[in-house]
């Protein structure tokens, strides 16, 4: 069976994944367009790498079907290979082989690698050419871990916790690259734990936890989503009933920061703010009205997290 | 370069090879310990006299089986087992799943260079034996050659058994020791086979090293070596590496 010209780039069905009596992948299904950044986030052990790692044809499914480019990652990894490129969570290289080797050495594997020297120029590794793996530091690991899944110029690529673990300005040269992904049309899923990064790279975010996909859309529906789409922020010069805003319907919390009282809730909370206020003779002063982040969307989404931080 | 072997391939093995030139240890305990050993015993006055006990032979002339022997259980069960674990545990293997090149490959690589390290050491051992101290050099080439390879086959399969086995390096250093000193009185490190005689040496005659140090004699004598030798190699090889390669993890 062929799929499509229009098929997605990635595509998940149904996938099941259990080691033992552990359930980690439940039933997630994804379809990916050509050139989309597609973020994974959710809690630690929530089946995010598994669901990747099954994507890359490092594990197989018990249960559903994958297709990358048209292609079972779990039948047809010769093929597959040459379409993809992966930075895994943890995984290390030769110790004693230097970041020019290692980088010759993935180049000789493809029919049309990217050249290196971009790649380690656009993620400055371009002075640390002849060190060794094992003299690196975590952020130049990673960095050249990066650039080895994009040596081989992947039409999809997976990268793992791409910055875990770099200092901001890497972490903004590593942005920049996979912004370079997408405008060449790159597929990027890119797991990550950093809500910023999310709502930075990537055109949609899939929210899973508990091995199951519990959210997918853009970053800013997502937000709209949460209990906190909208924050309201503004002084009272006297005193004001808080518990009036707190019974509004929308409302989630109100509290008190600084001498400003701050309001969350749905995205159309703020007339009825405004109109509870005015009620009470209130004239609220320095009024902002800012959009949620997504930091709330994926704290109502995700539940195991919360548990785990109470 | 021959289209059956991928750029890929090539890249690898260029690759190891040059990461291998930075295992000193590893090259000292395979190229020149053995050759260290062999020199130490033709010094040893007594041991340059034909003994009529071993059939006018000299002690210093069964040292050349012997640590040509020890050459291949240094590599192959000392010094390869841990590339492996290593490559294991970092995810190396893991990482080359990834890409058009197989772990395999990697692995090979690592083989065919331990391999090649054995035959420099063996090159060496020859030489100088020959040069130093007087020592035959094999009477029967082809029988040497096939008994060689079969040594160098059986002792591998050691080690893979060796990585097949240990879920860790830790673990596997532990094996590796538990094999190596068994396969060193074997190969008669301590005892030349050829000089132990009755009971002892028909049990050394099974075991692999025991085997091969027996073969590696006799091809050097210019006999054809016994069919019993080369089979105990061929055996152990089968049950060596069909266990391996049942067993063998790659994550």
């Amino acid at each position: 069976m062929t799929d499509a010209p229009s098929a997605p780039a990635v595509l998940v069905e149904g996938l099941r994944k259990t080691y033992g009596a552990t359930v980690a992948v439940d039933d997630v299904s994804l379809a990916v367009e050509h050139g989309e950044v597609l973020g994974i986030l959710g809690p630690n052990g929530a089946g995010k790498t598994t669901t990747v790692e099954s994507i890359a044809g490092l594990r197989t499914g018990d249960a559903g079907r994958i297709r990358v480019h048209g292609l079972d990652p779990w039948t047809q990894r010769d093929a597959l290979v040459r379409v993809l490129g992966v930075q895994l969570q943890s995984s290390a290289l030769q110790p004693k082989i230097t970041v020019r080797e290692a980088l010759e050495l993935w180049t000789a594997f493809y029919d049309d690698p990217v050249p290196w020297g971009d790649l380690t120029d656009a993620l400055g590794l371009t002075e640390h050419l002849d060190r060794r793996f094992l003299d690196l530091s975590g952020g130049q690991q990673q960095r050249l871990s990066i650039a080895l899944a994009l040596v081989g110029r992947p039409r999809v690529a997976i990268l793992d916790e791409l910055s875990t673990g770099l200092d901001p300005r890497a972490r903004r040269d590593v942005w920049r690259l996979v912004r370079d992904l997408r405008d060449r049309g790159v597929t990027v899923l890119l797991v990550t734990h950093s809500m910023e990064e999310a709502q930075e790279l990537c055109d949609r975010i899939a929210i899973i936890d508990a091995g199951r996909v519990r959210a997918l859309g853009t970053p800013d529906e997502l937000v709209r989503t949460s209990t906190a789409a909208t924050i309201v922020s503004f002084e009272v010069p006297g005193r004001a009933d808080l518990d009036v805003l707190r019974g509004l319907d929308g409302v989630t919390t109100v509290r008190v920061d600084d001498r400003r009282v701050v309001v969350e809730g749905a995205e159309d909370v703020v007339l009825a703010v405004l109109a509870a206020l005015d009620a009470q003779r209130v004239v609220p002063q320095r009024l902002r009205v800012a959009a949620g982040s997504l930091d709330t969307a994926y704290l109502d989404l995700t539940t195991t997290l919360t548990e785990e931080t109470a | 370069m021959s289209t059956l072997v991928s750029p890929g391939t090539v890249a690898v093995l260029r690759t190891e090879a040059r990461l291998f030139g930075r295992e000193v240890g590893s090259l000292f305990w395979i190229v020149a310990f053995p050759v260290v050993l062999l020199c130490v015993m033709g010094f040893i006055p007594g041991y340059r006299e034909p003994d009529p006990e071993l059939g006018g032979l000299r002690v210093v002339d069964l040292y050349v089986p012997v640590t040509v022997l020890l050459s291949m259980i240094m590599a192959a069960i000392l010094a390869m087992p841990p590339v492996v674990f290593a490559y294991r545990e970092a995810g190396v293997l893991r990482r080359l799943r990834t890409t058009p090149v197989r772990p395999l490959t990697l692995l090979a690589a690592q083989v065919g260079l331990h391999g090649a390290a054995v035959a420099a050491s063996t090159v060496l051992l020859l030489l100088v034996g020959s040069l130093a101290f007087g020592t035959p050099v094999p009477a029967s080439p082809g029988w040497y050659l096939l008994a060689y390879v079969l040594a160098l086959v059986v002792s591998f399969g050691l080690g893979a058994i060796v990585t097949a086995i240990a879920p860790n390096a830790r673990i596997g250093m532990a094996v590796g020791m538990v094999l190596f000193f068994p396969s060193m009185f074997t190969a008669g490190v301590w005892f030349p086979v050829q000089a132990m005689g009755g009971l002892l040496q028909r049990v050394v005659e099974l075991t692999p090293l025991g085997a091969a140090s027996q073969a590696l004699h006799q091809a050097m004598a210019g006999q054809a070596p016994d069919l019993q030798h080369l089979g105990v190699m061929a055996l152990w090889t089968v049950v060596c590496f069909g266990i391996a390669s049942r067993t063998f993890r790659w994550e």
